[in-house]
């Protein structure tokens, strides 16, 4: 490989690195998805929708077969 | 030799004959600025904040349906938005679009190439994307009437210079989102096959995409063979977010259904999440016992579990809290290459090597 192309290669990935060092980090949730947490408050945000979501979970809460289209009604017969 | 700037010192601007080793000091000064920043937001694990959190019981997950008539093996599936029509491609060239209900193939297209990597449905459920070994993706518009030929009105969309990894649709049936193994991802206008945007930035081949939930942005998540998984911002086509912790390719990524988090599956035997906010990795699911890739992730509707089809033939169901594994399920006879769960989470479907594809619920 030449010079060159090692120069610009090393370039876009330094430019790359500032944008991502540039990323604002605060501890306060706001809705910009830019602007960052720490682990604690973003881990208990993932708990808090699994929370609200699991009723309506059908794999998760398991549903009755009369109300999931695949499981058969009627047991299966091998002939 | 000179000794490498100070961190105040890269701040500055660095001076237009910059060489190589310059670069180079800086992209390590700014790789442990980011790492210092990241480790000052990790206060704590998933897994301990979630200890609170109630267990799982025991899951009964079953093979529901047996999707039979590929040829050779199934590399891809997708679900249609009626969540009982499924599009499936092969190694053998073939791409079908099954009811899963009933089992029934309604369409089948012969493509010209072999290894149909990827395969997509269209939101409108009028149309399927797919591609492989032909650098392409095309869209075949599905037809109401059976007799009809569908390759006759096939258009070509996308192209790469190495084989498609994945497509998806964005939001409509108007743009597809497609990665390569040119390590590019791209955005295309379908009616014209008009290139919108290009996206680079992976070192290497890039096998897997996932939009983020259309509430969240627009945004997507993709993986490759040089162990990043890379967030980018659609509009102007910058990286925002990269993640480098997994050991091997990652070969499947998918958001969180909150859109704040995604998950990936590797060849080093791992899945794992990543919290966009954190911007960090913060809980990894593996055992030892677990030594073969993932091929293809996906979370149930409400987050709580994660899916993963495993080269060693079964699916692993883990708690994404907990970090624990609840499920182990048998039943394909050979890789499972691909994993969805359904548009209304009632059901998932997986494509192995086997040449099948089985309903799960």
């Amino acid at each position: 490989m030449s010079t060159t192309n090692n120069i610009a290669q090393a370039r876009k990935l330094v430019e790359q690195l500032r944008i991502e060092a540039g990323i604002e980090r605060i501890k306060v949730k706001q809705p910009f998805s830019a602007v960052l947490a720490n682990v604690s408050k973003a881990a208990a945000d993932l708990m808090s929708y699994c929370e609200q979501h699991a009723r309506s979970d059908p794999l998760l809460v398991g549903v009755p077969t009369s109300e999931n289209p695949f499981k058969d009604k009627k047991p299966c017969i091998i002939l | 030799m000179r000794s490498p700037p100070t961190p105040e010192m890269a701040t500055q601007e660095v001076p237009l004959n910059e060489t190589l080793a310059h670069l180079k000091t800086e992209s390590e000064t700014l790789k442990s600025k980011l790492e210092e920043e990241r480790a000052k937001l990790h206060d704590v694990e998933l897994h301990q904040v979630a200890e609170k959190v109630e267990g799982l019981g025991q899951f009964v997950m079953k093979t529901r349906r047996t999707l039979k008539g590929h040829g050779n093996k199934v590399l891809c599936m997708d679900w249609c938005k009626d969540k009982r029509r499924i599009v499936s491609s092969s190694q053998d060239g073939k791409v079908i679009v099954w009811d899963a209900f009933t089992t029934n193939k309604e369409h089948a297209v012969t493509m010209p190439c072999t290894w149909v990597m990827a395969c997509a449905y269209a939101p409108s459920g009028c149309a399927v994307a797919c591609g492989g070994l032909d650098n392409k993706c095309s869209v075949y518009p599905l037809s109401l009437d059976k007799n009809e030929n569908l390759a006759a009105k096939k258009k070509s969309v996308a192209m790469h210079t190495n084989y498609l990894s994945a497509c998806s649709f964005t939001n409509s049936d108007m743009q597809i989102l497609t990665s390569s193994g040119d390590g590019t991802c791209a955005l295309w206008d379908v009616e014209s096959g008009q290139l919108l945007q290009s996206f680079h930035g992976h070192a290497a081949d890039v096998l897997c995409l996932d939009l983020a939930p259309s509430e969240t942005g627009n945004t997507f998540v993709s993986g490759g063979c040089d162990k990043k998984a890379n967030v980018w911002d659609m509009r102007s086509g910058q990286c925002i977010q990269s993640f480098e912790t997994h050991e091997s390719d990652i070969n499947s990524v998918r958001y969180y259904p909150s859109g704040d988090a995604f998950a990936s599956g590797s060849d080093d035997a791992t899945c794992r999440l990543y919290d966009l906010r954190a911007d960090r990795e913060v809980a990894i699911y593996s055992k030892d016992s677990i030594i073969f890739g993932v091929s293809s992730v996906d979370f149930s509707l409400s987050g709580r579990l994660l899916f993963g089809g495993y080269n060693d033939y079964t699916i692993n169901v883990w708690d994404v809290l907990k970090g624990t594994r609840v499920s182990i399920l048998f039943g394909h006879e050979n890789r499972v290459s691909t994993l969805r769960v359904s548009p209304d989470g009632t059901a998932f479907c997986t494509g192995s090597w086997d040449h099948t594809l089985r309903i799960w619920a």
